[in-house]
């Protein structure tokens, strides 16, 4: 084995002087994002796993569901892909798991004890995932296209419509952070991340239509931000009143950028 | 001229909880040199590394790095210190190299700079062979070293390390040892904690003992002996039988009896007056007419004193 001889350092006294290196933040979101690029690349075992049950939903309420469910317009899956979309955005819950694992195996520490801002380390997180969520969104997409889903309101509109779905995923993978915070560990990390899908995805506009609901949960299944989003990228992708839905869903999507980003920082501050 | 110390925590207190990990500590590293914090687990060592290093405020006292205060000058404090964590905080999916480059890029050194420090450091620390292996495939020891490797990329005047060598193999740990001792021969100041008394007695210049939250004791490895007792006489006579005549012989040198080991014979006394005392000593035993095998005068072992001031 090799014997260690240590580099020298710069400075051989008291450092009193030393200035903090100047601050670069995008730099560093770049550089933490690439790190985080490289591991979902070298994992592609999660990337895949993470395809598969979007890919399943979409042929399972296609087929299984589809005919007895009657929804408004022709086709079911025009109706349907965008809940398995927003679906494909939350059931990757990995932003907290992977948080959570860095949080536990020390890597976190050694980020917060470097000279950069704290948030970069959050943002270079997100900003990944969002490439993650990106390519599990086009498997989907395409999964979908190949049971019958279009785009009937225009290319440009339907495209706007992936981006909207995508700005929901991003805003969602801040409140993955905050939950990681809280719980630190990856296993409850993945258990928790998974909480708020089932009643926000299912008691939604995503599968039946609202009006089809019992009247205490249609309330809630009007205004809340999966519902809101659903009818929104449907309106983009499909047609009809958009301006009402793109309002909400940009609030909610705002809304929760907002706050569980200020709840993250502060959770991390004090991590 | 007075040295200024580059480590100063002056009456820290720390409780989570129930719990109170720091009740009431101080104490100051001077630069240049190797101060351990010595302690069991859970005495508090990892909570004070975490207040030095930005990651935890007190909750009283206040800590001080390079002259920068932990909590209102955090980022400056980060700035000058290189953290080693107790786990080996590497990416495992990345290799060597494209820890180091990290790293270096996270510490600002731009992407030219960092990709020099990067091979630099892979070849010092013996990683020349497995930089573009995933660190995943590293054994403990490898590990141990990029981890090293990865918290010097930035050349931080300020080194700080939680337990380095806990876990390694002991050829490992005399590398890690050896690659310490040429960073403070360089001007690098550091601080580490570890659980083993060898490790302070030979790396450090100071060491600091801490048990449930307080200093129990401070001082060089030599100082901390003399507190326990000062030097040991032992010896042992040729003839087993005469082992109580000679004890006698020698107890008017003791504080207290001289201790005879039933199983080896062996004979033992403190030394105050350290050499002195010996040479007494011989002189008492050769007027007794008792031969003798062989005579020494011994530091307590670190072992000993830890034993006593934890007890």
């Amino acid at each position: 084995m090799t014997t260690i001889t240590a580099p020298s350092p710069a400075q051989t006294t008291v450092p009193r002087q030393a200035a903090p290196p100047a601050a670069a933040p995008l730099t560093d979101i770049a550089v933490l994002s690439k790190r985080n690029l490289i591991r979902i690349v070298r994992t592609p075992r999660l990337l895949i796993t993470s395809a598969i049950p979007p890919a399943l939903f979409v042929v399972l309420f296609r087929y299984v569901f589809g005919g007895a469910i009657h929804t408004p317009g022709p086709n079911y899956a025009d109706y349907l892909l965008p809940t398995i979309m927003i679906l494909a955005m939350l059931l990757g819950a990995t932003t907290a798991v992977a948080f959570a694992t860095d949080l536990a195996g020390g890597m976190i520490d050694r980020f917060r004890s470097l000279p950069i801002a704290r948030p970069a380390v959050l943002a270079g997180r997100t900003s990944a995932d969002l490439l993650r969520t990106a390519l599990v969104l086009a498997v989907s997409l395409g999964v979908g296209t190949a049971v019958g889903f279009r785009f009937h309101n225009g290319f440009l509109l339907g495209i706007a419509g992936l981006g909207l779905l995508l700005a929901f995923g991003y805003a969602m993978s801040w409140e993955m952070i905050w939950v990681a915070l809280k719980v630190k560990d990856p296993e409850t990390a993945q258990v928790a991340g998974f909480l708020p899908v089932v009643p926000l995805v299912f008691a939604s506009s995503g599968f039946v239509p609202v009006l089809s609901l019992p009247g205490w949960l249609q309330g809630f299944a009007k205004v809340q931000p999966v519902s809101v989003t659903i009818n929104a990228v449907r309106a983009l992708t499909q047609g009809g009143p958009l301006f009402h839905w793109l309002w909400l869903s940009g609030a909610w999507i705002g809304g929760i950028l907002l706050v569980f980003g200020t709840l993250a920082v502060i959770e991390y501050r004090k991590a | 001229m007075t040295t200024k110390p580059v480590i100063e925590v002056d009456d820290v207190f720390k409780s989570f909880g129930q719990t109170q990990a720091l009740a009431g500590v101080s104490l100051t590293a001077e630069p240049g040199k190797v101060l351990a914090l010595l302690g069991p687990n859970g005495a508090g060592k990892t909570t004070l590394v975490r207040i030095l290093t930005t990651l935890l405020a007190p909750d009283q006292g206040r800590a001080a790095v390079a002259g920068y205060d932990t909590v209102r000058r955090a980022a400056a404090v980060r700035a000058v210190i290189g953290l080693t964590g107790q786990y080996a905080a590497v990416d495992e999916l990345l290799t060597g190299r494209e820890n180091l480059r990290m790293l270096g890029q996270l510490n600002h050194l731009g992407r030219a700079e960092s990709r020099r420090r990067a091979d630099d450091s892979l070849a010092l620390f013996g990683l020349t062979d497995a930089a573009d292996q995933q660190a995943r495939t590293y054994s403990g020891g490898m590990r141990r070293r990029l981890d090293l490797a990865a918290s010097l990329i930035g050349r931080p005047p300020v080194l700080i390390l939680d337990e380095p060598t806990t876990g390694l193999d002991p050829r490992t740990r005399l590398d890690l040892w050896a690659a310490i001792e040429q960073l403070v021969a360089d001007g690098t100041t550091v601080l580490l904690t570890t659980q083993y008394l060898e490790e302070a007695d030979r790396l450090a210049h100071r060491i600091v003992v801490i048990d449930e939250g307080e200093i129990i004791a401070d001082g060089t490895a030599d100082q901390l002996k003399d507190q326990l007792s000062g030097d040991m006489i032992e010896f042992r006579v040729a003839d087993p039988a005469d082992a109580d005549i000679a004890a006698a012989a020698v107890a008017p040198l003791a504080v207290g009896k001289p201790q005879i080991d039933p199983d080896s014979h062996r004979i033992t006394l403190p030394a105050p007056e350290g050499a002195a005392t010996l040479g007494a000593a011989l002189a008492y035993l050769s007027d007794a007419g008792i031969a003798i095998a062989d005579i020494g005068i011994r530091r307590p072992s670190l072992d000993e004193v830890f034993l006593s001031l934890t007890a």
